[in-house]
C-alpha cells in the first residue's frame, strides 16, 4: 500500500519540477524576460513600440502605465506614420511592437514575415470634420464641404485616412474639392487648428486630442469608413515576453478603457 | 578759370593746397608716401577728404560744410576730372573703340556720334589699327595709349595723370612722353611723377609733397636749379646743404661752412655779412636766415687728404656706394654724389667703406634761400 | 624629372598631392554610390509608364514652371542684395549678412512654417492681404515663395564672392568717365559678373527643384497646383515604391541635365592693379 502512495507522489513531484523547469525556461533568451502570471520573476529591459500617428495620446498613457506596473522596465515609443515605420521595421530598425493605423501596412509587415503570430485588432477609428474654433465657413454638415470657396484639406488617397475619406465622400454622395491632400493626418488637423483651412477630415480621435483648439462637426453617415488598428510583436523581436505583456495590455480591459476614452470605436 | 584745391585727410595725414591755371600742366612729385595719389583721388571724386573745399571753371567739386551750411560734393561723374592711371583699365569686355566711345555714350551721344569721337581720338594717339581689337590682345602701350585716348574723349576739363609711364618698357615710354607732350599743350593737367624727364617734358609748375604737405612748388627750371628740398634735390641731382647764412655761405651743423657763389635772393645782399655773424670758422649756425649750398656731383673732387692751395670746400666722407652714370662713376657719400672717371676711381682705390674727402670750389656752389 | 602624381603630364604642375587624390575619390564615391543604389532599384520595365502618368507629368511640369520662377525672383532680389552686401557700407551690415544666409542654416520646414505665418490667412501680414482679396497659401504662388526663400542665399553668396574678388576698379574708371551709377551698373559690373552670376542662378534653380519642406509646410500638397516632383515622390512611397524610385531618377537627371549644361565654375574676372594704391601712406 504505501508502495503504491510513494509512486504517484514521486511521479507528481516530478511533473511539478519539469513543469517549473519548462515554464522557467519558456521565454526567449534575453535580459530577465521571464515571466508567469503572478510569477516569481519581474519583467525588466527595454521595450521598442513603433506606434501610428494617431496612437500618440494613449500609448504614451498605455506605456506610463506598463512601466508602472512592472517596474524595471522602459517602454520607447516611436510614431510616424504607419507606412513610414513599417518600410523601417523591414528595413532592419529595431522595433518590438507594431501598432498600424489599418490594415494594409500591418499586411506588409505580414508579407515580410517579420509579423508575430496572428495580429490583433485592437481599435477602430472613423473620420469626422473639424473647423476652426470660430467656425468660420459655417460648415454643419459633410454636404457644406463641397461648397464653393471652401476651403478643406484632406489626407492624401494614399494614406489611411486618406482612403477612408475617398470612401466616407463616396459613401455620402459629396465630392470635395480639398485646396491641399497632406502626407499625414497630423498636418492636416495643424492646417485647421492655424485657421489656413475652412475644415479638414480627421480622426475622431484627432479631434478629441485637440481639445478646443478645433471643433468637431460629425460625419453622420450610414456606414463610416472604419479603420481597423492591429497590433502585433516583430518577429525578429529579442524581448518576445515583454512584447506580448505590452500587447496584452493594449488589447486588455485597462487598453480598451484608454483607448475608448480618447475615442477610438471598439475593435 | 583755374582748378584751386585745399584738402585735409587726417588719417592719411594729408593736409594739401593746389593751384592750376587754365592750360597749365603741373607735375606732383615726392618719395613714395608722399600723398600723391591721394591727391588724385581727391580731385577725381574718388575719396572723400576730412575737410577743405576744390573748385574747376567756377564750379564746386566739394566743399565740406559748416554749422549752418550743408556741404556740397559732386560725385565723380559729374565733375568733368578724366584720369588716366599707370594701369591702362581699359574694359575687358568692350572693344578698344567701345572703349574709348564708352566717354561720349555715357555722357548722352548716340552710337554715331560716339563712334566718330572715339575714332577721332585713336587717331590722335595713333592707335586707330586697334580700334577691333580686345584688350586682351593689346601690349603694355598700346592699352596706355588708348586708355589716354578714352580719357580724351570725354573732353575734360582736368585730366589727371598717376604715373602713366611706369609699367611701361623702355623702349615704349618716349613715344607716350611725346604723344603727351603733343595732347596736353592748352590743356589743364596734373601728372603724378617719379621722373625728373617727365617734368622736364610736359610740366609747366612742379609741386613737391613730403609726408602729405606740399614742401616746395614753383616753375620747373627754378624748381630744378634752386632745389629747396631733399627729393628736389635728389631730381635735380645736385647735392644740397642745408644751414644758416653766413657771409658767402651756409653754415651748416655738420660739413661746417660751405662756401659759395651767392645767388637768387641772396644775390643782392652779397656784400655785407648777416648780422650777428662771424665771417667764417669757428661757431654753431648762427642767427642768420636758413640758405642752402648746391653744387653738381660733376664738379665735385675725390682725395685721398684734404689738398693744400687754394680755399676750397672740402668735406671729410665715408664712401657708401659706386655706381655707374653715364660714362662716369658715381662715388656716393650719405647725402653727396661725386662724379669721376673710371680711371681715376681705380687710381684712388675707391670702395665702400674708403675714406676720403669730397673737394668743391666755391665757384660751383650757389646759395640761395631756403 | 620629378614624378608629378597619377596624372603625368609633361610640362605641366599640378599642385596636388598623390593622398589628396585618395581623399577626394573617397568623397566622390560617397556621393555616387548612394545614386547608383538607386539606380539599381528602378524597375525599368514599369520606367515609362510611370513617368509619364499624368500625377508624374503634372508634378514635372509643376517643378519646372515653379523652380523657373523661383530663380528668376532671386536673380531680381538677389542681384542688388549681393551688391549692397559686397560694396556699400553701413551699420549693421554683418548682422544683415548672417540672417539673410539663415535660410541655408535652418531646416527647410522652420522656412515654411515662418512663411505661414507670416503670409497664411492668420499671419502677419496675410491678415492684411486677405482683406484685399490676396490669399496666398495654398496656391502655386506659395510654392514659388517656398522655393525663393530657401534658394535666394545661394545665389547671393555666389555672387557675393565674386564681386568682392572683382573689385571696384572698373567702376572707378567708368565713373570718372562721366557713367552714372545706374549706367556702370548695367554697362560694366553686370557683365563682368555675369559668369558668377550664372553659376549662382543655376544653383538656385536646383535647390528650387530639390525643395520639399518649406513647400509642404506653406504651400500644401494638390496635384497640379502644389504637388511638386519631391512631393510627389514622397506620397508614392506609401504606395507604390516603384514609382517613388522612377521618379526620384527622373528628377535626378532633370537635375544633372540642368546643372551640367549651365554650370561653369565662375572664372574669377583679374582684379584690376594700381600700382598707386599700393603705395604706403
Amino acid at each position: 500500500m504505501r508502495k503504491l502512495f510513494r509512486l504517484p507522489a514521486a511521479a507528481a513531484a516530478a511533473l511539478l519540477l519539469a513543469a517549473s523547469l519548462a515554464a522557467c525556461s519558456g521565454g526567449a533568451a534575453g535580459a530577465g524576460t521571464t515571466a508567469a502570471p503572478g510569477g516569481t520573476r519581474a519583467l525588466s529591459g527595454t521595450l521598442n513600440v513603433f506606434a501610428a500617428a494617431s496612437l500618440k495620446q494613449t500609448f504614451t498613457q498605455l506605456a506610463a502605465t506598463f512601466e508602472k506596473d512592472n517596474p524595471g522596465t522602459k517602454v520607447s515609443l516611436d510614431f510616424d506614420g504607419s507606412s513610414t515605420l513599417v518600410s523601417q521595421i523591414t528595413q532592419g530598425a529595431p522595433a518590438d511592437v507594431f501598432a498600424s493605423a489599418d490594415q494594409a501596412n500591418m499586411a506588409k509587415l505580414e508579407k515580410a514575415k517579420m509579423a508575430e503570430g496572428t495580429p490583433a485588432v485592437f481599435a477602430t477609428n472613423v473620420l469626422t470634420i473639424v473647423v476652426p474654433p470660430g467656425n468660420p465657413a459655417n460648415i454643419a454638415t459633410f454636404a457644406d464641404l463641397a461648397k464653393p470657396g471652401v476651403k478643406v484639406v484632406v489626407c492624401a488617397a494614399q494614406v489611411p485616412c486618406g482612403a477612408a475619406a475617398k470612401s466616407d465622400e463616396a459613401s455620402a454622395g459629396v465630392v470635395v474639392k480639398p485646396v491641399s491632400e497632406e502626407l499625414n493626418v497630423t498636418s492636416v488637423l495643424g492646417k485647421v487648428t492655424s485657421g489656413e483651412a475652412d475644415a479638414g477630415l480627421v480622426y475622431v480621435t484627432d479631434a478629441t486630442t485637440a481639445g478646443d483648439k478645433v471643433k468637431a462637426v460629425p460625419l453622420k453617415l450610414a456606414s463610416p469608413a472604419v479603420n481597423k488598428y492591429p497590433i502585433a510583436a516583430v518577429s525578429t523581436s529579442k524581448n518576445q515576453a515583454l512584447a506580448a505583456a505590452f500587447i496584452a495590455l493594449v488589447t486588455g480591459p485597462g487598453g480598451r478603457k484608454v483607448l475608448g476614452s480618447a475615442g477610438f470605436g471598439a475593435p | 578759370m583755374t582748378l584751386e584745391l585745399s584738402a585735409v585727410i587726417a588719417e592719411r595725414h594729408l593736409d594739401v593746397a593746389l593751384t592750376v591755371g587754365g592750360s597749365e600742366t603741373v607735375a606732383v612729385m615726392g618719395p613714395n608716401g608722399a600723398g600723391k595719389s591721394t591727391l588724385v583721388q581727391v580731385l577725381s571724386g574718388l575719396l572723400r577728404p576730412d575737410a577743405g573745399h576744390a573748385t574747376l571753371g567756377g564750379r564746386t567739386l566739394f566743399r565740406t560744410g559748416s554749422p549752418g551750411s550743408p556741404g556740397e560734393w559732386l560725385p565723380p561723374h559729374a565733375r568733368g576730372v578724366g584720369v588716366l592711371a599707370q594701369d591702362a583699365l581699359l574694359f575687358p569686355h568692350l572693344s578698344v573703340l567701345d572703349n574709348v566711345a564708352f566717354g561720349p555714350r555715357s555722357q548722352g551721344r548716340g552710337r554715331a556720334g560716339a563712334d566718330a569721337a572715339a575714332r577721332r581720338w585713336l587717331g590722335e594717339v595713333d592707335a586707330v589699327e586697334l580700334a577691333g581689337r580686345k584688350p586682351g590682345q593689346l601690349s603694355g602701350g598700346q592699352a596706355q595709349r588708348v586708355a589716354l585716348a578714352r580719357a580724351l574723349a570725354t573732353d575734360p576739363e582736368l585730366l589727371l595723370l598717376d604715373e602713366p609711364m611706369a609699367a611701361l618698357d623702355i623702349n615704349s615710354a618716349p613715344f607716350l612722353r611725346s604723344l603727351l607732350k603733343r595732347v596736353l599743350a592748352g590743356r589743364r593737367a596734373v601728372i603724378v611723377t617719379h621722373h625728373v624727364l617727365d617734368a622736364l617734358m610736359l610740366a609747366d609748375r612742379i609741386v613737391v609733397m613730403d609726408r602729405g604737405r606740399v614742401v616746395e612748388e614753383g616753375p620747373t627750371a627754378a624748381i630744378l636749379a634752386h632745389p629747396r628740398s631733399p627729393f628736389a634735390a635728389s631730381l635735380a641731382g645736385l647735392n644740397v646743404l642745408a644751414g644758416s647764412l653766413a657771409g658767402a655761405g651756409v653754415r651748416t651743423s655738420d660739413a661746417g661752412l660751405v662756401a659759395g657763389r651767392l645767388t637768387g635772393a641772396f644775390a643782392g645782399a652779397a656784400a655785407a655779412p648777416a648780422p650777428g655773424s662771424p665771417a667764417a670758422g669757428t661757431g654753431s649756425p648762427a642767427s642768420g636766415p636758413e640758405g642752402l649750398a648746391a653744387f653738381p656731383p660733376s664738379a665735385v673732387s675725390v682725395f685721398l687728404a684734404p689738398p693744400q692751395g687754394s680755399p676750397r670746400n672740402c668735406f671729410p666722407v665715408t664712401v657708401t656706394e659706386l655706381e655707374p652714370h653715364g660714362d662716369h662713376i658715381r662715388i656716393r657719400a650719405g647725402r653727396l654724389a661725386a662724379d669721376i672717371s673710371p680711371a681715376a676711381t681705380a687710381e684712388l682705390r675707391l670702395q665702400p667703406g674708403s675714406r676720403v674727402f669730397f673737394v668743391v670750389k666755391a665757384a660751383e656752389v650757389a646759395i640761395y634761400p631756403a | 624629372m620629378p614624378d608629378l602624381g597619377p596624372r603625368n603630364r609633361p610640362g605641366g604642375y599640378h599642385a596636388v598631392p598623390r593622398w589628396v587624390y585618395l581623399l577626394a575619390a573617397a568623397g566622390a564615391l560617397f556621393i555616387l554610390v548612394p545614386l547608383l543604389g538607386m539606380v539599381a532599384k528602378v524597375n525599368w520595365a514599369q520606367f515609362i509608364p510611370l513617368i509619364t502618368s499624368e500625377s508624374s507629368l503634372d508634378a514635372l511640369l509643376l517643378s519646372l514652371k515653379t523652380a523657373a520662377a523661383s530663380t528668376a525672383l532671386c536673380i531680381i532680389f538677389g542681384v542688388p542684395l549681393a551688391l549692397v552686401l559686397a560694396r556699400a557700407q553701413f551699420a549693421g551690415q554683418r548682422i544683415l549678412r548672417a540672417l539673410i544666409l539663415l535660410p541655408l542654416v535652418v531646416p527647410p520646414v522652420v522656412g515654411g512654417l515662418a512663411l505661414l505665418y507670416t503670409f497664411g490667412r492668420e499671419g502677419l501680414l496675410g491678415k492684411s492681404l486677405n482683406v484685399l482679396g490676396i490669399d496666398i497659401a495654398f496656391s502655386t504662388t506659395a510654392v514659388v515663395m517656398a522655393q525663393a526663400f530657401v534658394a535666394l542665399p545661394f545665389l547671393v553668396l555666389s555672387l557675393e564672392g565674386t564681386l568682392r574678388t572683382a573689385g571696384q576698379r572698373y567702376e572707378a574708371v567708368a565713373a570718372t568717365l562721366g557713367a552714372r551709377p545706374s549706367t556702370v551698373l548695367r554697362r560694366i559690373t553686370v557683365p563682368l559678373v555675369l559668369p558668377g552670376l550664372l553659376s549662382g542662378a543655376v544653383l538656385s534653380f536646383a535647390r528650387s527643384l530639390g525643395e520639399f519642406g518649406a513647400t509642404l509646410t506653406f504651400a500644401g500638397s494638390l496635384q497640379g497646383v502644389t504637388r511638386t516632383l519631391p512631393l510627389e515622390i514622397y506620397l508614392q512611397r506609401e504606395t507604390d515604391p516603384d514609382a517613388a524610385v522612377a521618379l526620384s531618377f527622373l528628377l535626378i537627371a532633370v537635375a544633372v541635365v540642368v546643372v551640367a549644361l549651365t554650370y561653369r565654375a565662375p572664372r574669377q574676372p583679374k582684379p584690376a592693379v594700381d600700382a598707386a594704391e599700393t603705395a604706403v601712406p
